[in-house]
């Protein structure tokens, strides 16, 4: 009863009498989400890569179920972390951008999904010649949305480093819009039918739009962090 | 206890309503407004704090408030609470975070000017100086506090929410310290007029707990603002701090605990014992205007943050109400007086 009521009063809704008891869970809730989108980035690696040199066999299907099932626990933690903030009135100065920012980085989940869903339903045919190019620009595209993870997880721990980790997602968004021209230049500039050169140049594009939606939630944390800073 | 006693104690309770409405909410305000912590919760911690700083801790202040003007005679206090609280209600309604303590001191040099008593010219220059100090040195605690808070945070790289945790509770612990130093400071505004015509006599239980008929007095004044916390002090709690600066969370901690530090320093007994004992100039124990206090501490911290965000209009507008309302006080207090004295016959002084 007395347990019941002290939670009351300080605003606690877990059944512990413990100040920081649903803080940890919170906290535990963000850096798992956080460690699913840096997961799905590398199993998207493996399945264009896997794409390329086996096209849709068993192994890619089975790579396809494991992103899925990632993103739906993605979606759970997402809402566990919602219905936190708003029942126990958790930093309610930084709520609404906490919310956006895991509504931004779950849609990065879902481009992930989509994507490997694009390559399982459309099954678009990449020359030989163009696969390297391909898996480097996935790399960079990967390799963009790690540094957003950093800067994810500093925003929550070290608001002064958001600004350089920041500074790291924009550079590899840089070098995957490069790759990304150079790669649709090569596309146009072969001997394909066009319609062929048009689907490579959908996918192609689709993989980019990954690090740009990147780019953008790192800009959005900077200025998250600036209204964070004490 | 005679019918009419009671009648004019009514006088101290309103004006204990009116400073548990308005000064009150400047502990929890900031707290509340930023939704850190729950009206309710607010409201209980600082009801019972106020009360255990006014009956443990009250004395100290209530002798200075005693020395400006020895009001002897029950009418005449009823007058000077009636009219410190009714000027309180009026500022508050134009929105401006006004004190009791000016509002009493008015009131006092009102009573003094009609009843022809010499006001205490030291004592007065004492509380005057202290309005002064007041808001100076909380804006100067809260920039150290911010500074020192700031450093601990930058380099323990806590958590967003871990510091949400730990930002709440260190709000109410401020809050409670807060309303603690409220209550001791302020009480004297409330009751101290009363102390030398008090209806009550001590109790004393088993030649073990002593209740004084003071301490008496200064529990019905804090239970009358406990009563102005609970029915009042909503809305003003929600403006207090967002008219002047936006306040973060962690600013709004810094901001009560300078506040509280400031009110203490100028109620505690102990405090101006260890410095006399250290021979340094004691402070004067004197009822200090928390919303001084806590004006002060917000326009440190916009300071320390280059002070482009303080909105200077707003911090002129409150200064000129610091200025009005002890003279707008004194006016309504000789007032009263004279409806008292002239169409009530009663004597407001002995």
């Amino acid at each position: 009863m007395v347990e019941i009521k002290a939670n009351k009063m300080f605003n606690l809704k877990s059944s512990k009498l413990s100040l920081f008891g649903s803080t940890k869970n919170l906290e535990k809730d963000i850096d798992e989400f956080v460690n699913i989108l840096s997961e799905v980035g590398l199993s998207f690696k493996s399945i264009v890569k896997r794409y390329l040199s086996h096209s849709t066999d068993d192994n890619f299907e089975a790579m396809l179920e494991k992103i899925t099932e990632m993103e739906s626990r993605a979606d759970t933690i997402t809402k566990q972390i919602e219905h936190a903030l708003y029942e126990e009135t958790l930093i309610p100065d930084a709520r609404s951008d906490v919310l956006r920012l895991l509504e931004h980085l779950d849609e990065l989940i879902g481009m992930y999904q989509g994507n490997c869903y694009h390559f399982s339903i459309q099954r678009p045919d990449f020359p030989e010649e163009f696969h390297s190019d391909l898996i480097s620009l996935t790399e960079t595209v990967v390799d963009c949305v790690e540094s957003l993870c950093l800067t994810v997880r500093s925003f929550f721990r070290d608001v002064s480093s958001v600004r350089d980790n920041a500074h790291k997602v924009t550079y590899h968004e840089k070098e995957s819009d490069i790759k990304f021209s150079s790669l649709a230049r090569r596309v146009f500039s072969s001997n394909l039918e066009l319609d062929q050169k048009m689907h490579l140049r959908y996918f192609v594009e689709k993989i980019d739009r990954i690090s740009d939606q990147a780019e953008d939630i790192a800009d959005e944390l900077i200025i998250y962090s600036i209204k964070r800073s004490v | 206890m005679e019918l009419t006693i009671l009648l004019f104690l009514f006088g101290g309770l309103f004006l204990g309503w009116s400073l548990g409405a308005n000064d009150a909410a400047n502990v929890f305000g900031t707290a509340v407004g930023t939704r850190m912590v729950n009206f309710r919760t607010a409201a209980i911690i600082c009801s019972v704090f106020v009360i255990l700083g006014a009956v443990i801790s009250g004395s100290g202040t209530t002798e200075t408030i005693g020395k400006l003007g020895a009001i002897n005679a029950l009418p005449g206090a009823f007058a000077c609470c009636v009219a410190a609280g009714f000027a309180v209600y009026l500022m508050t309604k134009f929105g401006l975070p006004v004190s009791t303590t000016q509002a009493i001191v008015g009131a006092i040099i009102g009573w003094n000017l009609f009843t022809g008593s010499q006001t205490d010219t030291g004592t007065l220059i004492t509380i005057l100086a202290t309005w002064i100090i007041c808001p100076i040195l909380a804006g100067v605690i809260a920039i150290g506090i911010f500074l020192v808070v700031k450093k601990i945070i930058s380099k323990s790289r806590i958590h967003i929410l871990r510091l949400d945790a730990y930002t709440r509770l260190a709000l109410l612990l401020a809050g409670a310290f807060g309303a603690y130093s409220l209550g001791a400071n302020n009480i004297a505004n409330v009751m101290g007029v009363f102390v030398n015509v008090s209806p009550f006599t001590d109790i004393n239980i088993a030649n073990l707990f002593l209740f004084t008929s003071i301490q008496q007095l200064f529990l019905l004044g804090g239970i009358a603002i406990a009563v102005g916390v609970f029915t009042y002090s909503k809305k003003v709690m929600f403006t207090v701090g967002n008219d002047l600066l936006k306040l973060s969370p962690l600013s709004a901690f810094v901001i009560v605990l300078s506040h509280s530090i400031v009110l203490f320093l100028f109620a505690s007994q102990g405090i101006s014992n260890f410095l006399i004992s250290l021979n340094l100039p004691a402070l004067p124990l004197v009822p200090v205007s928390s919303s001084q206090a806590i004006v002060g501490g917000v326009i440190g911290i916009g300071l320390l943050k280059g002070g482009k965000e303080v909105k200077w209009s707003v911090a002129g507008k409150i200064s000129i109400g610091w200025v009005v309302l002890p003279l707008l006080t004194m006016g309504i207090a000789m007032l009263i007086l004279y409806i008292l004295k002239y169409m009530f016959d009663l004597s407001v002084v002995f």
